[in-house]
């Protein structure tokens, strides 16, 4: 009992239950199934690029630069879809996933070959790959008349579909289960296979990692690379479920993965993290988000709890890490 | 078992040493690192290599263990000859490498840490948590000890995980395995553990290499003495035919007295330097007396965590809710912040000097006047030539080896690393020298020259010393008295005159 009070998911788990408790006590309609049911398709574009964030941070390493990815990816191929006039589902998504991964590519390279501190490298490539899309390849918008419908319409299956007595339709999108597939994906690879395990070693200590044979330039690229992937996916996964492709959006939003994953309880110096408590990190944020829209807290102020989630995430795991450090040094 | 291969006539040759290294040299940008080495290490024996820091201890582990090809000689594995050994191949030879730092994963649970490498050998893809179980089993019991497998690694204290590292390293088939300064974070009765641990490695026909500059270890340990100075072999064979004093000046190439520093309490009424009454700090320790006279060194010892450091911390101000009473010459003072530690003389020098002491990248004329810079302000401005030339006065003082204090302080060696230090708190007129293990993880001729100049302070300024030191030897020869500690008590007051090295060594191991 002691050993499961002590995993970071139950802290955060617990904590969650009693966000939804009060929140739910402040307004019940929080509680009906509808907003259940929004709350959780709003944790399916997070959740993915969060599941490739966490791998960076659980190997030491920083990710700033997947939103633009995830725009460039999707925009490339929507405007290849528009202009071949392909209307398949699974191609696209593999198009937009292998962009994303050769972009990941390019973080890879300026991590390990050039030795750049990973938020700065991220950082620029971001930049660069957001400059590029604007400048070269187009700003305009690809309203819901021009995106491709079999892409609506994919994006719109849906789990369950519920009548309300009066009349509306409630849903739960099927793209969770996308989400919770890629999130067991990343879960078997970081927890049962090797590659997934060198990534915790580099985390813990890139030296010894390098010494007991892992080979940390492949474990370096294939984190970066998967990071990449995955946003890619996601931002296409992101325009098909919103019916708008902007090639503006999403630029901030890593702020919000960022704080769902240490919220998670990934520790930012890399070695600890989880596929469950990140996806609980996740659903936390997006109970965050939406419980100060239905409490009517201007959406400015959710600038302000994001932030204040960082803060507060990373000083209870710094907390968490000194703590270890003390008794370490206690039992010396 | 293998067999020794048989000459016709029926005996048994004797087998070829496991490795032999002939004539290697290895240059470093133009300087020798090895020069002209050879040594060899038969099987199942225990030898020992020592040297002074820079001696090329280290470059031959990483020759041996195939990180550097030397540029010149052969390397000999098992009587033939090996062409361009590499750490793969060393590997595959059954060489095996304790490194200082352990190489371990701090995040990862022990029993992860005892099969990652084994994982990595049998090239496996997917992880079986049962196989890495079951291969964290065998590691520990080979090894015969007890180790909480599910226990994160960075909850082991430092001898916990240094069985980690050589549970781990036996895993491969280790046919020699080179343990790199193992007893440095040690206390002594884990020295005494690792020593029985590593016969019981030896009984099975694993060689070891035992790198140490610790005289006392190398001679209980060992059975061959290789010692190296400047990247030569200067002296070498069976251990029995060695003492301190030739092991000290083959590795010095001089002799080092080991005159032993004897303060003796002048006739007549002296006023302490230092009289702490029943002081104490709750949960950390309490009820400790101590007087220091000026120009005496006491000693203070004990186990790691028996609050002796959190002792120190008190007297230069860091544990503020001490209770207690703390005269300096008589005068009673509260001292609630290192700035009154600072401001009544009191001078600490941290364990870790690295972490705590220096400022690593700047130079020595900045470390050394990093506390002074108030002194030296004039209208708000520091005198520059003023304090360049404290601060040339004292690297002179100090005897630090450099060519100019413009210098930054990671390029030193320890033992000068620790003069900077020390000099720094010197520059403020210190009544009161605080040394929490002063000569950790120095060579033996910077030990005697650190041990020489903290007695030139205690007789020419008539400083107190208060030295905390794990080492009996250092303790013994430099100490009037040597006060044990105990779980947040004094429990013993030993008078050096009183007792020889091996009672204090056998009171200190009797501590549990």
């Amino acid at each position: 009992m002691s050993a499961l009070l002590r995993r970071s998911e139950t802290v955060i788990f617990l904590v969650l239950v009693a966000a939804i408790v009060v929140i739910g006590l402040i307004r019940p309609e929080a509680w009906e199934l509808a907003n259940l049911f929004s709350l959780l398709r709003a944790n399916v574009i997070t959740g993915i690029m969060a599941l490739g964030v966490l791998t960076v941070m659980i190997s030491g390493g920083f990710d700033v630069s997947f939103p633009y990815f995830a725009m460039a990816a999707m925009y490339i191929t929507l405007l290849g879809m528009l202009a071949t006039g392909y209307s398949g589902v699974v191609l696209p998504f593999i198009v937009a996933t292998l962009i994303g991964l050769l972009l990941g590519v390019l973080n890879g390279f300026l991590v390990y070959y050039l030795r750049m501190i990973p938020l700065i490298a991220t950082l620029g490539s971001g930049a660069m790959v957001r400059g590029f899309l604007l400048g070269a390849i187009g700003t305009a918008n690809i309203n819901i008349d021009r995106m491709p419908p079999a892409l609506i319409k994919f994006a719109s299956l849906h789990l369950v579909k519920l009548t309300e007595p009066d009349g509306t339709t409630i849903e739960l999108s099927a793209m969770v289960l996308i989400y919770l597939a890629l999130a067991l994906v990343v879960h078997l690879v970081l927890n049962h296979t090797m590659i997934g395990r060198g990534v915790f070693a580099v985390g813990g200590d890139r030296e010894a990692a390098r010494r007991a044979g892992f080979d940390v330039r492949r474990i370096t690229y294939f984190i970066y690379c998967l990071a990449g992937a995955l946003a890619g996916f996601a931002g296409l996964l992101y325009v098909s479920m919103s019916w708008l492709a902007n090639p503006r959006d999403l630029a901030g939003s890593e702020l919000d993965v960022i704080a769902a994953v240490v919220l998670g309880g990934a520790s930012i110096f890399g070695g600890r993290g989880s596929v469950l408590g990140t996806m609980l990190g996740v659903f936390m944020l997006v109970l965050v988000n939406n419980s100060l829209i239905i409490l009517h807290v201007s959406t400015t102020w959710q600038r302000v709890a994001v932030g204040a989630i960082i803060i507060v995430a990373t000083g209870v795991t710094a907390w968490r890490d000194r703590k270890r450090a003390a008794y370490r040094k206690q039992t010396a | 078992m293998r067999r020794p291969p048989r000459f016709s006539n029926g005996s048994y040759r004797m087998p070829p040493p496991l490795i032999e290294l002939r004539h290697v040299s290895k240059h470093f940008a133009g300087v020798k690192a090895l020069d002209d080495v050879s040594l060899s290490i038969a099987p199942g024996e225990i030898h020992c290599l020592a040297g002074e820091n820079g001696s090329g201890k280290s470059t031959i582990i990483k020759v041996i263990s195939g990180v550097y090809q030397p540029d010149g000689g052969e390397i000999l594995i098992d009587g033939a000859s090996v062409h361009a050994l590499t750490p793969i191949s060393a590997i595959a030879h059954g060489v095996q490498v304790i490194f200082q730092d352990f190489s371990l994963f701090g995040n990862l649970t022990v029993a992860e840490n005892l099969a990652l490498s084994t994982e990595l050998r049998e090239r496996r893809n997917v992880v079986s948590w049962r196989h890495v179980r079951a291969v964290a089993e065998e590691a520990v019991s080979r090894l015969g000890v007890h180790l909480d497998l599910d226990a994160d690694l960075d909850r082991l204290p430092t001898s916990g995980r240094q069985l980690v590292a050589i549970a781990r390293a036996l895993m491969s088939d280790a046919r020699l395995l080179i343990m790199d300064e193992p007893t440095t974070a040690l206390t002594s009765k884990e020295v005494e553990a690792l020593f029985t641990l590593v016969r019981d490695i030896q009984s099975r026909g694993i060689s070891i290499v035992f790198v140490s500059h610790k005289m006392r270890e190398m001679l209980e340990i060992s059975e061959r003495i290789t010692v190296l100075r400047n990247g030569r072999v200067v002296g070498g064979g069976p251990t029995r035919e060695w003492n301190e004093t030739s092991i000290t000046r083959a590795m010095t190439g001089h002799d080092l007295s080991r005159e032993p520093y004897r303060w003796t309490k002048p006739a007549g009424e002296v006023t302490p330097r230092l009289e702490i009454k029943d002081l104490g700090v709750p949960g950390l320790y309490s009820g400790a007396n101590l007087t220091v006279y000026p120009g005496e060194i006491v000693g203070l010892s004990g186990l790691l965590g028996a609050g002796r450091t959190e002792f120190a911390l008190t007297l230069f101000g860091m544990q503020p809710s001490y209770h207690g009473s703390i005269r300096i010459d008589g005068k009673e003072v509260r001292l609630a912040s290192v700035q009154d530690a600072i401001a009544q003389g009191i001078v600490y020098v941290p364990e870790d000097r690295l972490g705590e002491g220096l400022f690593l990248n700047q130079t020595i004329n900045r470390n050394l006047l990093a506390s002074s810079y108030g002194d030296l302000a004039r209208y708000g401005f520091i005198d520059f030539t003023q304090a360049r030339a404290r601060a040339t006065a004292m690297i002179e003082g100090m005897q630090i080896v450099t060519p100019t204090g413009e210098r930054p302080v990671i390029e030193l060696s320890g033992g000068n690393q620790q003069r900077v230090v020390i000099g720094r708190w010197l520059m403020n007129d210190a009544r009161i020298l605080v040394l929490n293990g002063p000569t950790v993880g120095v060579d033996v001729g910077s030990k005697a020259g650190i041990h020489h100049k903290i007695h030139d302070l205690a007789v020419t300024h008539g400083i107190a010393v208060l030295m905390i030191s794990d080492d009996v030897p250092e303790l013994v020869g430099n100490c009037s008295r040597i006060v044990l500690m105990h779980r947040g008590r004094f429990t013993e007051d030993l008078s050096t005159s009183e007792v020889t090295e091996a009672m204090v060594a056998d009171k200190l191991k009797a501590l549990v």
